[in-house]
């Protein structure tokens, strides 16, 4: 691994000479890796459409143990990459740090709030796109029994879950919702064969529609789904053609046009720090349609959701945030 | 627990279990023939990871199956050349064979695929689909037998079976075969073995093949008949779990059998009964839930199990007297 990424420094050393552009961006991902199909992977695209619309290249990391994060960030801005992008929450702890050391460089982190001046804080209101699928989960229900699986057991898992709750209880308040969680470590993030038993568990007690949160876990939630005959819902990016006509829709979180407007921002010199708020208004959340759903979505179903998220955004519907006071008023 | 609850939950048991009682019959053959085996963790990884890459490529179980073998055998030699014929320890060999396959799978994931230490998803001829036994449909409506019948017993992949097969199998070779007398009196007193003229090591390297030919297919059987892919760390303690399940028969198949269905039963219970109310305690934190196994086994370890015995030749490297 550390010659790999010596090998990686020095590529990036001989890049900085070549090229004169005023940006060189530099991304971390976290450990669920960049090809995770969903978290990871919608930064990997953003960084990718910037370098497709720029000819603007980037370096990037995957850590492969929490010990690296530091390390990889720290690396990143000693070598003068500008800037520096931190992929997940578990990353705030190295960039409050590593920020610090290098006050002239440009951080943003995703998922997470680090209070630097140089530091960029994305979030998304990941409640507001777990409503729409959560209505829409509703909606697609036979049996009037939905599932949600979270990754690790933390806040931001809990925000999903709170979200698609009063989502599916707006369109039928008797709903019945399964709630579990795959672990509370990090490795939660990276059990499919759990996932998949979480999933199974809740197609067994009548459920027929679930929504992951789960990242890497979600695999085996989406693989259960299919193999069961049931649906699924992914997260984050597109996970629709992972199993064309078994998943309902996606939640897709706009991860990468937050990694492309920090780069571009920069570029152009309208950087600012701070926290930035994606919601539904700006297409920072979405739920995601394509040919692969098209027949599982119904007219009725569209128009409804269509209708909810005018609402969300002009403010007549709110969605409560469970990380604003850690509990949620809906109950499954 | 309603029965149909019960049912389910024994079904997820019996999905759950199997790694296990593969990876601890596999440990069974090695430590009764005198070497212990710390790698059965390494060695399911690494046959887990190349079932799912060589089915994810070629797009066959059996390939895939034939891979992880295969894998899980040579890394066995490895361990087997390591502490039988070079006569170190078998500890720290074991702990070699686990670091190794972590890595090695996690850097190949990487290089091969790029997706994070993924393989690909499987197509469908790439895993074992499960199997449904006959009449399962027909008898599903009877009253208590039909649920047992059609849920729990049918059902479940190839490798479900075959596993469960192989503890009577096991059970058959260790006590009513020459070749289990061997293994059995090499683990005990190698030296008697030899003066008998039977090569301790070739029964040794015997003995740790077969145990490699268990791991594979229980590695197999999580990436490419339970899910769909090869996931950095997926067998995320199993192969730890079976070797506690080992200790826990004292080195017999089948309260080994029984050990594994436990540890199975725990886990599976933890993964139903989160998020659901008890009565009289209330809905119980996840967090207290996924401890709750390991909670059992050091009360069941403590309390009831009693002294474990390994054979007594184990651990020891043979040394002919010159």
């Amino acid at each position: 691994m550390r010659s790999s990424w010596i090998a990686a420094a020095v590529a990036a050393l001989f890049a900085t000479q070549v090229q004169a552009a005023e940006v060189e961006p530099a991304v971390v991902y976290d450990l669920g890796g960049k090809f995770d199909k969903s978290f990871n992977e919608a930064a990997y695209n953003g960084a990718e459409r910037y370098k497709a619309d720029t000819g603007t290249d980037y370096r990037d990391f995957e850590i492969q143990s929490d010990s690296q994060r530091e390390q990889a960030l720290r690396n990143f801005a000693r070598r003068g990459f500008d800037p520096v992008i931190g992929i997940g929450f578990s990353q705030a702890q190295a960039i409050e740090k590593v920020a610090d050391e290098y006050p002239d460089t440009h951080f943003v982190i995703v998922d997470a709030v680090v209070d630097k001046p140089n530091v960029r804080s994305v979030l998304f209101k990941e409640e507001q796109g777990s409503y729409l699928v959560g209505m829409l989960a509703a909606m697609a229900s036979e049996t009037g029994k939905i599932g949600f699986i979270g990754g690790m057991d933390i806040p931001l898992m809990r925000k999903f879950a709170c979200g698609y709750v009063e989502g599916a209880q707006a369109v039928n308040p008797d709903i019945e919702i399964y709630e579990n969680m795959v672990g509370t470590t990090g490795s939660a993030w990276n059990d499919p064969v759990r996932g998949g038993e979480l999933a199974k568990s809740q197609f067994d007690q009548g459920a027929d529609v679930v929504y992951h949160a789960a990242g890497g876990s979600g695999v085996g939630v989406l693989q259960a789904a299919a193999d069961a005959g049931k649906l699924g819902i992914g997260v984050d990016s597109n996970q629709n053609m992972t199993h064309p006509g078994s998943v309902l829709t996606s939640m897709v979180k706009r991860v990468d046009n937050a990694v492309y407007d920090a780069i571009d921002d920069l570029a152009k010199d309208q950087w600012s720090a701070g926290v930035e708020n994606f919601g539904l208004s700006d297409d920072g959340v979405a739920w995601a349609l394509d040919e692969n759903n098209r027949d599982l979505i119904s007219n009725e179903m569209e128009t409804r959701v269509g209708e909810a998220r005018e609402k969300i955004i002009a403010g007549e519907i709110e969605v409560h945030d469970y990380m604003s006071d850690n509990s949620c008023p809906a109950k499954s | 627990m309603s029965f149909d609850a019960l049912i389910l939950v024994l079904d997820s048991t019996i999905r759950l279990s199997v790694p296990l009682i593969l990876a601890a019959l596999g440990g069974l053959f090695s430590e009764r023939a005198g070497v212990f085996d710390i790698g059965l963790e390494g060695k399911m990884l690494i046959a887990a990871f190349a079932a799912a890459a060589v089915g994810a490529v070629y797009g066959s179980a059996w390939l895939g199956l034939g891979a992880g073998i295969l894998a899980s055998v040579a890394l066995s030699l490895v361990h087997g050349y390591a502490s039988i014929s070079q006569r170190g320890s078998q500890i720290v060999s074991g702990v070699a064979i686990n670091f190794l396959a972590a890595g090695l799978t996690a850097f190949l994931g990487y290089a091969w695929f790029s997706r994070g230490g993924q393989t690909p998803p499987l197509p469908p001829s790439g895993r074992f689909q499960t199997l449904t036994l006959p009449f399962a449909d027909a008898v599903r409506d009877v009253p208590i037998f039909g649920p047992i019948y059609s849920t729990l017993l049918s059902g479940h992949n190839l490798l479900v079976y075959l596993g469960f097969l192989a503890v009577p199998l096991t059970a058959w070779i260790i006590y009513r075969t020459r070749f289990g007398l061997r293994l059995r009196a090499v683990g005990e007193n190698p030296a008697a073995v030899d003066t008998a003229g039977i090569s301790v090591a070739w029964l040794r390297y015997r003995a740790v093949i077969v145990c490699g030919i268990f791991c594979g297919l229980a590695g197999a059987y999580l990436s490419i008949a339970q899910s769909a892919g090869f996931v950095r760390d997926m067998t995320a303690g199993k192969g730890f779990i079976a070797l506690a399940a080992l200790i826990f028969a004292k080195w017999r198949p089948w309260p080994l059998l029984g050990a594994c269905l436990l540890f199975g039963l725990l886990d599976a219970a933890a993964i139903r009964l989160q998020g659901v109310s008890v009565p009289g305690i209330g809905e119980v934190p996840v967090q207290f839930m996924q401890a709750l196994p390991y909670i059992l086994v050091v009360v069941l370890l403590a309390g009831f199990i009693g002294k474990a015995v390994p054979p007594r030749a184990g651990g020891v490297p043979y040394v002919k007297e010159r």
